[in-house]
Order: structure tokens, then C-alpha cells, then sequence
């Protein structure tokens, strides 16, 4: 998601004039931060990440969040791995807001997002985990009147001939006030134990989110703490005109009602008294400016425009002149949308501001943006203003908030009542779903021709909405006016096509978007492979060695692809009666994952019976959590693409909650099967790179099933609203 | 606004709130314990799942009001052999990701090997699919459920 293609976001940081700009905002950012000490430019000082008890145990602070893609055990390994710690004295904890120290190295500021955890991370934390230990050593040495280079480590203890024992805890003070070593030897690949290793490590948060223990935003409860919910208006764009709240106030548990910009704020004493409170306000909106559009004008407007070339985004070869040659033609439209994250913990934030201070408590995915947006509302130096990070229930993009809208929120919250009330803001499930910073609305129109079993031409008409148009990273990030998060995926398809063209239009719409799982790829992703999918079949060739023979360029595809045909035994599998299995492979945030999907078709939709995926990421970290990043991946891909979307009628969302917004559930889930490329490349993500595939290959399979390839989303029509 | 004591995990709780304010939220707010998770407030996503008088209950559609003397059960007081196995199955086999819905998810899992120790595939699916999972850690909290099983086999 956000800078999310990260081969991208680190050009433009390098140069160029776009990556000026958030190099500025970062360097404001910083000055305002003032840290005193002048730190290295990347900073990997054991001090700012470790803190090492006397119990020995070492909790790693980590810049990003953990809201279940596993960053925590992530960067833990690394740690561990250059440290020789033993595992079972990891812990981990987020690092709090400070962008100096914390910064995500792909973004330049602190943030999470773009699946670029352990890829943004892997030199450095490793780093941190190599100083650490010569630090450590040091410190021992010292203590014992040894050479440290006779002073060996393993599993978490320090060791000398002499007969000198001794762990971490009992140099750690000693160790944390030396110099740190600006270039500390890492291992060599061959030499390591934890990273890569099947079994080595156990994720750091499965106990406690086992038993209750895990603590999130929602389970704040502070002395004097309110719990605030804000009515918003129903309609994308609408304002208060004017507002009653004598109902409101009379409920019990109710302390105050203030205006804020985005609504009518209710304080209260615990969440019900303020959902009575809310529900017992009188309010007329004023829609003067309000979107007035719905799902239904926006396909008639979109589809129109598909009929139209876009500005062009790329284009190869002569593609009308190809396409005028004839063959076999084929022109399809794609129909995507809107959809919502629904993460199982609806937003929520809390902050304690007294006037001179502000502390602000809970899953904030970018605390740079954020922490200058609550400084700004509140007036406040930026230094008085602390962020600290809590686990989330989940994201998908939700949390990563450019226009730093709920962070606004917050302090706007904060702000009406005034200093010295704590605040806990709530959204509720109908909040979070009617909330909008949705995937956005989206059409493809695919024209191709295929001529002597040879796909001659190719191209994408695109229309959607852009998802970073407006905010910090429109200047940023665009090209040529475009949003590149709207057509990554659709300019450049891995396949040989010589004659090739991709244009978009891009639309306004009054309707908050914003990135989604995997973000362009959820739907260039499906588009590219039903599409090429569809031309094979007219081509008469098989869809696994058709998409080989023109991968020529593409090896990590064709790896990816041909592990996933052993895998799913492609060649020689007996289909069951009633069944089909249709393939994809997507490469996202420089990960490549091809997925094999049987399936049949039932009364309620299509049955996938189960899934076969190969995952190409680089070197492999954790393999246990990419297996489960590529299971959920899967589930959550699969559960959008069959049955998820957000329908607006009249600039007001529809769906307000599961019974409207159908999610997949345990019923409808495939046995899954995982296999993991070997791979020496650097790591990349794993967060959102097991989704694109799933749609395609869905569509594939029904298309071998002979129900056709799915044109317009949800799969099942009705599913939701 | 009324005065309730509730029974919960064998402790009585005072909680004084309007009546009609859900168990959850009597849970929650009332008896400060913040294992059991709000996620839709309709009955439809079971994070919010725990145990009344033994058999699992939706708490946020449940007004408090309507308790009375029974016993309520949340995650922080599960300790029955079956709730014992279910987590040590979750752990081995790593389940949660984000972890939000997970209390409801061994809770749900819990009652189902309480009252059935060898459930099928097809059990499984019955007793868990009102437990939403948006992180899709399905296929992880069906291997669980069945090494559960296994386990209390002995």
C-alpha cells in the first residue's frame, strides 16, 4: 500500500524532484522532533531498539505495527540472529513515535505499509542485533580482563576459556553506554540459525492473543476517561446544518455534546451511554455539497469513459494497427467495487491532552503524519505531542492514513471539550464501514487479438479514482498527473506482447478511498489474469505453459508459476467430476506468487475446495508466518472477491455491518497448501502479496468449469447489502 | 440506570448501568475485563462470544438485564481442560494474526470439544462459523481444533 511499491517510493526518495517533497516534510518532521545528538542515517543503535533486562530478556522495539502480519516476531529474528540470543528471551513492543530513530528506510518517514516490513528492515535490525553483541562482548571482555576476540556467544550466553560466564543482563548497562560500531559484521547467509530456518522461531504474540491478555486501543479504560462517538454525516460531503442535543444529554452516562468538524461528538461515561447519547441527537445535515452519485451513475459514467482512450500511461508497438489486422478479437469490461477493510477492531484512538501536552495512545499505522496533525489541531510543539503504538485488530490499509483524517478526529475531539478530559474515540462497526477510504470504484475495459496461437495485442483502458489525489503523496508519488497506485500492474504485465497500450482515466468522485490490500493489484491483478487467461484459451494453449513461453523476461515469474504446477501436480492431477482449476500469478511489491485454485459451483456461488500457492519473496524469514500471510491472503481475497462490496446509492453507503458486508467465513475456507521458493534475493513483503492471485485464478477456473470468467465483482451477485 | 451484580468467572461484580446495556458491555466497561472484543455489536462476528450458565452466548446482543443469577464465563476464566487444550493448540500451530478475534474463536472452539471430542470437518464448520475471522486464520483454527482433539484423547 501507501509508497507502497516500494522499487518506486525508494527511487523517487533517491532523486528526482517528487522525492524532494516528502524529503522536506520528513526534514520538517525532524527538526521538529530536535533531538539533541545528530544520529546516523540509518540508526542502529542497540539503545534506541533494545532494551535488555536484567532477567536477560531483550525486547525489541519495532518501527512498524503489529496487526498480524507478524513484525514483531520479524524483527525479533533478526535481532536475535546477529545477537546469538536464545529464542525464548525475545520479546518484542512498538517503537513509539519519533521518526528520527523509527523511520521506515523504504518511506523516510515512520510508517507502516507496501508490505515493506522486513524488507525495509533486514540490514538494519540486523545491524542493531551485530552491535548489540559486540557491545556486549565488549563490556564482558572489560569485566573480565579478556581479549574479546576469545570471547564466544551462543543461545544467549557469553562465554571465555577461562572459565568466564556470564548473560546479557548483567552487561547490558555497561554495554548500551558504549560507542556503537558504525559498520558491525553481519553473518553470512550460510551461518544462520534462526532466519530461514523452518521450526527456529514461534510468533512472540500467540499466547496473549490466545487468552485475552493482547491489549489493544478498545481495551483503554483510563480514570475520568470518556468514551467519545461522533455522529457523521450519511452522505460522503455532508455537513451539519444544525443540531438538538437536549435528548442526547439526558441519557444517563452522558456528560457533554460539542460540534467538531467532521460532526456531532458524544461524551460519555463507557461506549453504550454514548451510542444511546448518539442515537437520541437530532441533527439536519446539509448536503448542498454532498456527493450525489451512487454505485449505479458511476458504472454508466465509467463504462462510458472506457469506451474512450485515457491518458496514456504506456504503450509498445503499434496497437491499433495490430488490432486492425483482425484474428481472433477479444473485448471484455472488468467491473470492481467499492469495498471496505471491515478489520475485526473498528478504529479507535485515545488522547490525553492538558493543555501544554498531548499523549495519544493506540494502532496508528503512520505516526509521522499523525503525530504533525495532532500537533497542528492542538496547537502544541511537536515535541509535546507523544504518540505511543498499540497493536491493532487488524488493517488492510485502513489504519495507513494519508489525509490523517482520524487523527484529526481525535484532537478535534479533544479540543471541543477541552484540556484535561482523556478521550477515548470510538467508531463502531457501521462507523468504520460507512466511514468510507474505500478500494476504489474501478472499470477495465481489456481489448486484445490473438493471430496464429500468438497474443498480438493487448490493451487496458482504466477508469477509477485516484487514491492519493490530494494528499502529500500526490506530489510525491504521481506520474504525469496519474496516480500510479491506480494502474501498478496494468503498465507493465510480465508477458511478451508486442503490440501493447495502457490508459486511464482518472475520476473524481466525492466518495473517501484509500489503499486496500495489495491496492492496484486487487484489481489489475484480476484483470491482467483472467485476461491473458482468456486469449490463451483462444490461442489453444494450456494456461500454465502458455504463460511460461512468455515469461521469457520474467524468471521469478516463471519460477513462481512452475513451482505451483509441481506443487498442484498440474500435468498428471485427476480433476474430481464437477470440478475445474485455473491458475494465476501475480508479482506485488516485488513479490511473486502464482496460486492454483480448484473449485465447483454450488447454489450459493462457487465452492474453492482448495489452493495450491507458491511464493517467491527472497530470502524467507519466517517461513511459518509466510505460509500464514499467504493462508490469510487467500481467505481474504477469496471472501472479497465472491461475495464483498460497498454500494453507495445516493452518495451514501449502503452496508453497515457482516449481515450487509458478507465476509468469508470457516465454511467457505479452502485447505491451503504453501510452498516457498528457495530464494537468495533480498526479502520483500508478505503482507499483501497473497491476494492478487486468488480473483484471477477463481475466474480462471470457472471459465475451465464453463460458467465463464466472472466480468463484474462481487462473484455473487447479492451477496452483500 | 441500575444496580447489577453480576457473576462472572465465579467473582461477583457490581456494575451500575442502564438496563438495557448489553453484557458486553457491562463485561467491558462495567467489570473492567477486555478479553472479550466488540466487532459488529449485531451478533453476526462472535468476537464477542463467552459462556452464560455454560453455553456460548453473543454477549452483544444480550441485554444485562436479562443475566440475572446466571454464571457468565469470559476468556480471562476459562480453565476447563477442553479451554486448557484449545490454547496450547493455538499456540503450537501459531493461529492468531492480528489476534482481535481469537478470545471469541477459543471460546466458540472450547464449547465445541466440551460437548463433542472428536469433531469432523463438518462440526467444525457448524460450531465456528459465527466466529468471523477478517485475517482468514481459518485453516490454522481448524488444524488447531482437531490437534485439540487429538490432545485430550490423551
Amino acid at each position: 500500500m501507501t509508497v507502497h511499491d516500494t522499487k518506486l517510493s525508494r527511487r523517487t526518495m533517491l532523486k528526482g524532484g517528487a522525492g524532494l517533497v516528502l524529503g522536506a516534510y520528513v526534514a520538517r518532521a525532524e527538526r521538529l522532533f530536535a533531538q539533541a545528538a545528530t544520529p546516523p542515517k540509518i540508526n542502529i543503535a542497540p539503545n534506541t531498539f533494545l532494551i535488555i533486562k536484567p532477567d536477560n530478556t531483550v525486547t525489541v522495539l519495532c518501527k512498524g505495527i503489529e496487526f498480524g502480519q507478524g513484525p514483531f516476531t520479524g524483527m525479533a529474528t533478526l535481532v536475535a540472529e546477529e545477537l546469538d540470543a536464545d529464542w525464548s528471551q525475545m520479546r518484542a513492543d512498538h517503537a513509539p513515535s519519533n521518526p528520527q530513530l523509527y523511520k521506515n528506510l523504504a518511506f523516510g518517514m515512520q510508517g507502516t505499509g507496501g508490505s515493506t516490513a522486513i524488507a525495509n528492515s533486514y540490514i538494519q535490525m540486523r545491524q542493531v542485533g551485530a552491535a548489540a553483541r559486540q557491545m556486549l562482548v565488549a563490556a564482558a571482555a572489560d569485566a573480565w580482563q579478556v581479549q574479546p576476540g576469545e570471547i564466544t556467544v551462543e543461545n544467549g550466553v557469553i562465554k571465555h576459556a577461562s572459565g568466564h560466564e556470564g548473560r546479557f543482563g548483567e552487561f547490558a548497562d555497561k554495554a548500551m553506554a558504549m560507542p556503537v560500531p558504525t559498520d558491525p559484521k553481519l553473518k553470512d547467509p550460510s551461518q544462520f540459525r534462526l532466519i530461514g530456518k523452518e521450526g527456529a522461531v514461534k510468533r512472540l504474540d500467540s499466547a496473549d492473543k490466545t487468552n485475552g491478555k493482547a491489549f489493544y486501543t478498545l481495551d483503554i479504560n483510563e480514570p475520568d476517561m470518556l468514551t467519545v462517538l461522533v455522529a457523521r454525516s450519511p452522505k460522503f460531503g455532508g455537513k451539519v446544518a444544525s443540531f438538538d442535543a437536549t435528548a442526547a444529554k439526558a441519557v444517563a452516562g452522558v456528560v457533554d455534546v460539542k460540534q467538531v468538524p467532521t460532526g456531532v461528538a458524544v461524551y460519555a461515561k463507557g461506549f453504550w451511554p454514548a451510542k444511546m447519547g448518539r442515537e437520541a441527537l437530532k441533527i439536519t445535515w446539509d448536503d448542498s455539497k454532498a456527493e450525489k452519485r451512487g454505485s449505479a451513475e458511476l458504472l454508466q459514467q465509467f463504462r462510458g469513459l472506457s469506451k474512450t482512450a485515457g491518458k496514456l500511461v504506456k504503450a509498445e508497438g503499434k496497437f491499433e494497427e495490430s488490432m486492425a489486422k483482425g484474428g481472433r478479437v477479444i473485448e471484455v469490461e472488468y467491473v470492481f467495487p467499492y469495498l471496505a477493510h471491515a478489520a475485526m477492531e473498528p478504529l479507535n484512538a485515545y488522547l490525553k491532552w492538558d493543555g501544554d501536552t498531548a499523549y495519544a495512545r493506540y494502532g496508528c499505522q503512520f505516526p509521522t503524519p499523525d503525530h504533525m496533525a495532532i500537533s497542528k489541531v492542538l496547537g502544541l510543539p511537536i515535541e509535546k505531542v507523544k504518540i505511543d503504538v498499540l497493536l491493532a485488530g487488524g488493517s488492510f490499509g485502513r489504519r495507513a492514513q494519508q489525509s490523517t483524517h482520524q487523527a484529526i478526529e481525535l484532537a478535534e475531539v479533544a479540543k471541543a471539550i477541552g484540556p484535561g478530559k482523556p478521550v477515548k474515540l470510538v467508531w463502531t462497526r457501521e462507523d468504520d464501514m460507512r466511514g468510507g477510504y474505500y478500494r476504489p470504484y474501478c472499470v477495465h475495459r481489456m481489448r486484445g487479438a490473438v493471430r496464429d496461437g500468438k497474443i498480438e495485442a493487448w490493451s487496458d483502458t482504466i477508469v477509477t479514482q485516484s487514491i492519493m489525489k490530494g494528499s502529500f503523496f500526490e506530489s510525491i508519488m504521481f506520474k504525469d498527473g496519474l496516480d500510479p497506485t491506480s494502474y501498478e500492474g496494468s503498465n507493465e504485465i510480465p508477458y511478451d506482447v508486442e503490440n501493447f497500450r495502457c490508459d486511464m482515466h482518472q475520476v473524481d468522485v466525492g466518495v473517501p478511498v484509500l489503499w486496500w490490500r495489495s491496492v492496484g493489484h486487487t484489481h489489475t491483478g484480476y484483470v491482467v489474469e483472467a485476461f491473458v487467461d482468456e486469449l490463451l484459451e483462444a490461442a489453444g494453449k494450456d494456461p500454465i505453459e502458455g504463460r511460461l513461453a512468455l515469461l521469457s523476461k520474467k524468471p521469478r515469474h516463471a519460477g513462481a508459476l512452475k513451482a505451483v504446477a509441481e506443487l498442484a501436480d498440474w500435468k498428471n492431477y485427476k480433476v474430481p467430476a464437477g470440478r475445474a482449476r485455473g491458475v494465476a500469478v501475480v508479482e506485488s511489491f516485488d513479490t511473486f506468487v502464482a496460486q492454483v485454485v480448484e473449485l465447483s459451483m454450488t447454489d450459493d456461488g462457487p465452492k474453492v475446495h482448495k489452493v495450491w500457492c507458491a511464493v517467491d519473496c527472497g530470502v524467507a524469514v519466517n517461513p511459518d508466518i509466510i505460509r500464514a500471510q499467504m493462508e490469510g491472503g487467500i481467505g481474504f481475497g477469496l471472501g472479497h472477491i465472491l461475495y464483498a462490496e460497498q454500494r453507495i446509492d445516493a452518495g451514501a453507503p449502503v452496508s453497515g455491518n457482516f449481515d450487509t458486508y458478507r465476509s468469508l467465513r470457516i465454511n467457505e475456507m479452502p485447505e491451503i497448501e504453501v510452498v516457498i521458493v528457495k530464494s537468495t534475493e533480498k526479502p520483500s513483503g508478505v503482507g499483501e502479496p497473497g491476494v492478487p492471485p486468488l480473483g484471477p485464478a477463481v475466474a480462471n477456473a470457472l471459465a475451465k468449469l464453463g460458467v465463464g470468467r466472472p466480468r463484474q465483482l462481487p462473484i455473487v451477485p447479492g451477496a452483500s447489502a | 440506570m441500575a444496580a447489577f451484580t453480576l457473576k462472572i468467572n465465579g467473582q461477583a461484580r457490581q456494575v451500575d448501568l442502564d438496563p438495557d446495556t448489553p453484557l458486553l458491555w457491562a463485561i467491558r466497561d462495567g467489570a473492567g475485563l477486555t478479553g472479550t472484543k466488540y466487532g459488529c455489536g449485531v451478533a453476526q462476528c462472535g468476537a464477542c462470544t463467552v459462556y452464560v450458565d455454560g453455553q456460548t452466548v453473543r454477549s452483544c446482543s444480550m441485554p444485562v438485564s436479562a443475566i440475572g443469577t446466571s454464571e457468565i464465563t469470559t476468556i480471562e476464566g476459562l480453565d476447563s481442560r477442553e479451554a486448557k487444550a484449545v490454547q496450547a493448540a493455538w499456540v503450537a500451530l501459531d493461529v492468531p494474526q492480528c489476534g482481535y478475534c481469537q478470545s471469541g474463536q477459543v471460546m466458540s472452539a472450547t464449547a465445541l470439544l466440551s460437548i463433542n471430542p472428536t469433531p469432523t470437518d463438518r462440526d467444525i464448520d457448524l460450531a465456528m462459523n459465527g466466529n468471523i475471522c477478517r485475517c482468514a486464520t481459518y485453516v490454522r483454527i481448524r488444524a488447531a481444533i482437531h490437534g485439540a482433539a487429538k490432545t485430550l484423547e490423551g
